[in-house]
Formats: structure tokens, C-alpha cells, sequence
């Protein structure tokens, strides 16, 4: 109960943040979002039996290994983009908070020569 | 032979991350490395063909990686359908690398090292049976990616590459949530073992969870919004490299997701089609109102998505064949029309329809790459679009969905229309008096590397300009031509013809695909049948 109370709360948290403008709060979000998939993949291997898995021979209380190495694969994979993320969130001229210019190279141009 | 040609499979996927890893590390001379990476890309083309003509026949190669018992170990797979799709994912790496190079984009010297790992990545996600496994190659295809748009993004702007990322990583994340969801009710993420799992409720709704996400990734409606912008921000080499690997390996994962797991239950494929039909219409709609070349062709990319779709929600042999055949085309003629909008925007600086114009009567070549491609996207005989539409409507009518036969018609009429506008605005008509002006300023700013805003120096460009008219001997008898009165029509810039060979070699593709279609129907035909009937594809995988 106090696993899934866990993962709602901080996917609600992170989809609350990721729909925020500005990307380091994007970033928090994701963060937040990843946590709450990761407790997801623990949850998905059972938390009743949580003995180390490959130890004394009796596995009727081991810990099913694979969502474990499941998750220590997320983990990597989510701080490796989250450090993309961040990279992208200082370098760049951009502001996230303004309007994004349309896609393509001169529309800037072209607008100013409709302005006036 | 065969046993042997399994044990390799993992090659497909190691080979160019180590040796897209090494270039990281190891000081090779730039040259070299763009040569070696060429060399490797090729490498894996000759190994895509081989791996088609053994699976051309049905039969499943599987590997399991450690020679760990089939179900625990993690597994390799090449059937019809997916040594199909990495032999045309690896001709458009090879041919976008050429690209890179000839258009002097790869001076970067990581390009090639990303160029590598993204074409490693999506091996991985083609040949791999397990979810996780996919998930953990998605993000393998995608950090090179990240790499690509910003260091090749042109308007110093990284709008579209934050976009990218964000886009890409929630759907990841709710995709690696949806893998957990699937272990949680069935203990297993092997896509073998989770055959026909699609019956129990609660997979279902899990493997909905993933289907849902890897529908983000491929920019089905309503989650297609972001593909305009990203694709418009990007280099158009890194835009036509996306739009053949990234989407698509997101459809052969629907593909294969519908297939292996709900079995094309019905209940599933109606959403499917409903949802393939809106896209395909929003796409071929959205275009017709874009100004600029490559955001009309990205709508039209997303416009095609739906008609793949089309024929996997449709789910006979003749509908998945025909999605096959589909997706083969459109992946080569999107490449070319992408490339040839790249190879405009950087020789004349601007792919705004409304800027350049007059293309017909100066370049021969371009002109007829592009109405080679434009007649293939619309589905006019004898390009490859001709046969992928025309087995897709056939198939379609077939399977009972009259009424989205005829949607697809119109978007495909509706995609003639959107080629039409190109033609009309772009290649017909006199030549704007400025567009010389617009070449001159972009080859200054390539020489200089400027920003596209920073400011250049009018009688810098007026100057580069003349000069450029002046280079070009008028060709013999023009003086005596009709149009005397615009002295440009005969000199000045040209495309340079190495910027239209890799739009060439894809359109000399679509040409014979038309031609000898009966081959790719061959080949689509079993893939197709791979996917409805997948005891082949479980037995390789699991029993061994």
C-alpha cells in the first residue's frame, strides 16, 4: 500500500512539474516521473519475499532478481538523458518562456517584411 | 550455416556501437573516420542483405545471447519482416552518411560516432524479442540522435531539440512503465512467452499502456505535433535520417506488439484504424496549409504513418503486406524528398516556397529527382508509391473497411496537392530576382560559419552575387533564347550535383521498386505471413 501511495504520488508530482514552462522544471519532473516508474518495476517483482537472491540455496524467499536489474538499468539510462536534459537547459540562447519561432529558417524575415 | 549466421546476429548491434565507440576514444584522422564509418555502415548493408535472402523464405533465425535456455536468456530474432526493415534502415543510413559528408555536415567529428551508435540502436530494436530489451535499444537509438540535432541544429536555437528530448522521454518513461506493468501480471517481458497474452484483461491494459507510448514516439494523431517541430529545427540530412529510422522502428514495434501479442484481436484493431485513419487525414490536410518545403513534407511523413497503420489495424495477410510494402516505400521516397529539400535549403538558404522559385529551367537534375519523388509519395505509376497505395486501398476494401479505402484515396489525392504546391511555387515560375542574393548570403554564412542571425554584411553578399553570375559561362545559344530579358535565368548558383546524388540513389530505389514490385510483394507477403501466424517466430525463440 505505502508502494503504490508512493508511485502515485510522485508521478502526480511529476506530471504536475513536467507540464510546468521552463525547462529545470521539466527536468524535476522527469526526475519524479522516473522514480515513480522505478518503484513501479520494484512493485512489479513482488515485495513480499525480499532475501538476497542467490544465497543459502532456499529460493522460496529470494527476491525476483530481474525487476531489480531491470530498474538498475532505468536508473542509468534516466540520468544519462536527465544530464542531456540539463546540458540542453543551460546551453542555447533560447528562453523557454518565450514563443517558440515556427520551424524553418527565414520565417523571422519574411514576418518582418510583412510588419510593415 | 545457419547456426553460424544466428551467433552473428548480435553482431548487427555490436559491430557499429563498438566501432561508432572507438572513433570516440581513438584519434583517428578525420578523414579516416568518415571513410571507416561509411565502410562499417556498408558492412551492415551486405549483412541486412544476407540476413533477407535466408529469412526470404520463412524461416526464423534466434539467438539467445550466452547460449543461456531459451526464456531466460535474452534473444535475438531476425524474421522476413524485420530483416526486411534493417536492410532498408541500413540504405538510408548509408545513403543519409553520404549526405552528411558530401553536404559538409559531418566536418563534426562526432558525427560519425552518432551516425554508428543510432544505426546500432535500431538494429537492436528490429532484432530484439524482449520489451525491456527494446526499451533499453530505444534509448540507445536516441541519445546519438540527441547528439545529431544539436550539434547540427542550424538556428543556434534548441528549441526543437529540448522538445525532442522531452517529447522522447516521457514516452519512454510511460513505455518503461507499461514493460512494468507486463511483468507485474505475467512474470515475463519475452515477447515469445507473451504470445496471445493479449486474451488475459490485465495484459491487455499493460500492453496497451506500451502501445499507447511507442504511438507518441511515431507521431500518430493527436500526439504528431511535435514531429513538425522538431524535424523543421533539424539539419535536413539528420530530418530525412529521423524521419526513415526513428518513426518507423516506433511502427514496427506496433507491428509487432498487435501481432505477437493481442493476435490482431479485433477489439484492439478497431481503435487502431480509427485512430491510423484521423492521422493520415490531419497529416495530408496540416501540409497543404505549410509554406516552407520541409514542414509540408514532415506533415506528409505523418500522413504516411497513418497509412501503415491502416494496413496493420486492417490485419489480413494482404493488409500487413501491404503496410510492409508501404512502409519500405515511404521510408525511401520521404529520405529522398527530404534530402532534396536539404539540398535547396543549403544552396539557396531558404526552403520557403515563397523564396525560391523558378527551379525548372536551371536545374534539370533536382527537378526530376523531385517529380520522381513526388509523383511516388502521391501513388502515380510506375513508382513505388503506385504499388504500396494501390495493394493498401485493394486490401483495405477487402478486409471490409470500404469507407477508409476511400479516406485513403483522398489523402493521397490530397498529397498530390501538397506536391503540386511545391511544384507550382517552387520549380515553375519565373526566378525571384533575390534568390541569388539568398545563395549568396547562405554560402557566406557557411564559409563563415555564421548563426542564421547574425547579421551579414549587404555588399559582402551583393558582391558574392555578382560574382557567382559572372563564374557561370551563359551556355551556347542563350543569347539567342527567348529569355533575354533576365539575364540570371542562365548563370549563377546551381545545386551542386554530389548535394543530389544521395536523393538520386533513393529515387533510382522507388523507380525499381516500382518497376519490380513483384520481388518487395514477394518479400512483404512473407513477412506478413511471419506476423499472422507467429508459431514460427515463438518455436525459434523459445524452444531452442
Amino acid at each position: 500500500m505505502s508502494l503504490a501511495l508512493g508511485i502515485g504520488l510522485l508521478a502526480a508530482a511529476g506530471v504536475y512539474l513536467v507540464l510546468q514552462r521552463g525547462m529545470i522544471r521539466i527536468i524535476l519532473g522527469f526526475v519524479l516521473l522516473t522514480h515513480a516508474v522505478n518503484l513501479l518495476l520494484i512493485a512489479a517483482g513482488g515485495v513480499a519475499r525480499r532475501d538476497a537472491p542467490f544465497f543459502g540455496g532456499d529460493t522460496s524467499s529470494a527476491a525476483d532478481p530481474l525487476p531489480q536489474a531491470f530498474v538498475l538499468t532505468a536508473i542509468v539510462i534516466a540520468f544519462a538523458i536527465t544530464v542531456v536534459m540539463a546540458t540542453l537547459a543551460v546551453v542555447g540562447r533560447g528562453d523557454d518562456d518565450t514563443e517558440p519561432p515556427a520551424a524553418g529558417h527565414d520565417t523571422d524575415a519574411a514576418t518582418q517584411e510583412a510588419a510593415p | 550455416m545457419i547456426p553460424v549466421i544466428e551467433a552473428l546476429l548480435p553482431l548487427f548491434v555490436g559491430a557499429p556501437l563498438l566501432v561508432g565507440g572507438a572513433f570516440f576514444v581513438a584519434p583517428a584522422h578525420h578523414r579516416l573516420r568518415q571513410v571507416l564509418g561509411a565502410a562499417s555502415l556498408v558492412a551492415l548493408l551486405v549483412g541486412a542483405v544476407v540476413l533477407v535472402v535466408i529469412t526470404a523464405d520463412g524461416t526464423v533465425l534466434a539467438h539467445q545471447v550466452a547460449l543461456w535456455p531459451g526464456g531466460i536468456a535474452i534473444p535475438f530474432v531476425a524474421d522476413a519482416f524485420s530483416s526486411l526493415l534493417l536492410l532498408v534502415t541500413a540504405i538510408l543510413s548509408t545513403v543519409t552518411f553520404g549526405h552528411l559528408i558530401t553536404s559538409g555536415e559531418a566536418r563534426s567529428p562526432s558525427i560519425a560516432s552518432f551516425v554508428l551508435v543510432l544505426a546500432g540502436g535500431v538494429a537492436g530494436a528490429l532484432l530484439t524479442a524482449d520489451l525491456f530489451n527494446l526499451f533499453v535499444f530505444i534509448e540507445v537509438m536516441l541519445l546519438p540522435s540527441y547528439g545529431l540535432l544539436v550539434i547540427l541544429s542550424r538556428r543556434g536555437d534548441l528549441g526543437g531539440s529540448r522538445l525532442y528530448v522531452t517529447v522522447n522521454l516521457l514516452a519512454s518513461t510511460l513505455f518503461l512503465a507499461g514493460v512494468g506493468l507486463i511483468y507485474a501480471v505475467q512474470g515475463t517481458v519475452n515477447l515469445a512467452e507473451l504470445a496471445g497474452a493479449g486474451d488475459d484483461p490485465a495484459t491487455a491494459i499493460a500492453a496497451a499502456v506500451c502501445l499507447s507510448a511507442i504511438a507518441v514516439k511515431a507521431a500518430v494523431f493527436p500526439a504528431h505535433g511535435w514531429l513538425a517541430r522538431t524535424y523543421g529545427a533539424a539539419s535536413p540530412a539528420v530530418a530525412a535520417l529521423f524521419s526513415g529510422l526513428h518513426t518507423k522502428v516506433a511502427v514496427y514495434i506496433i507491428f509487432r506488439i498487435s501481432a505477437v501479442i493481442f493476435e490482431g484481436d479485433p477489439a484492439w484493431m478497431t481503435p487502431i484504424i480509427i485512430v491510423a485513419t484521423i492521422t493520415l487525414l490531419v497529416g495530408a490536410l496540416t501540409s497543404l496549409g505549410e509554406s516552407e518545403m520541409r514542414p509540408l513534407l514532415v506533415f506528409q511523413m505523418v500522413s504516411g504513418i497513418g497509412f501503415i497503420l491502416v494496413g496493420v489495424a486492417v490485419f489480413t495477410p494482404a493488409g500487413l503486406a501491404a503496410g510492409v510494402v508501404y512502409m519500405v516505400h515511404h521510408m525511401i521516397v520521404m529520405g529522398s524528398l527530404l534530402l532534396i529539400a536539404g539540398a535547396i535549403e543549403q544552396t539557396y538558404g531558404s526552403g520557403h516556397l515563397s523564396r525560391v522559385s523558378g527551379l525548372r529551367t536551371r536545374e534539370p537534375l533536382l527537378t526530376a529527382v523531385f517529380v520522381v519523388g513526388a509523383l511516388s509519395l502521391a501513388g502515380l505509376p510506375p513508382f513505388s508509391g503506385f504499388v504500396a497505395k494501390y495493394a493498401l486501398v485493394q486490401a483495405t476494401a477487402e478486409g471490409g473497411q470500404v469507407l477508409v479505402a476511400g479516406l485513403l484515396i483522398v489523402a493521397s489525392l490530397l498529397a498530390l496537392v501538397a506536391m503540386m504546391k511545391i511544384w507550382a511555387e517552387m520549380f515553375n515560375g519565373k526566378r525571384h530576382a533575390d534568390v541569388e542574393l539568398l545563395a549568396a548570403e547562405a554560402r557566406i554564412r557557411e564559409r563563415h560559419a555564421l548563426l542564421d542571425d547574425q547579421p551579414v554584411d549587404a555588399d559582402a553578399v551583393a558582391e558574392e552575387a555578382a560574382l557567382a553570375v559572372e563564374r557561370h559561362e551563359p551556355p551556347r545559344g542563350a543569347e539567342t533564347a527567348a529569355d533575354d530579358d533576365d539575364p540570371h535565368e542562365h548563370r549563377g548558383t546551381r545545386v551542386p550535383v554530389r548535394l543530389l546524388v544521395p536523393s538520386l540513389v533513393l529515387a533510382a530505389i522507388s523507380v525499381g521498386l516500382g518497376l519490380g514490385a513483384e520481388g518487395l510483394l514477394q518479400l512483404a507477403e512473407q513477412a506478413a505471413a511471419g506476423l499472422v501466424d507467429i508459431n514460427d517466430y515463438v518455436r525459434a525463440v523459445i524452444d531452442r
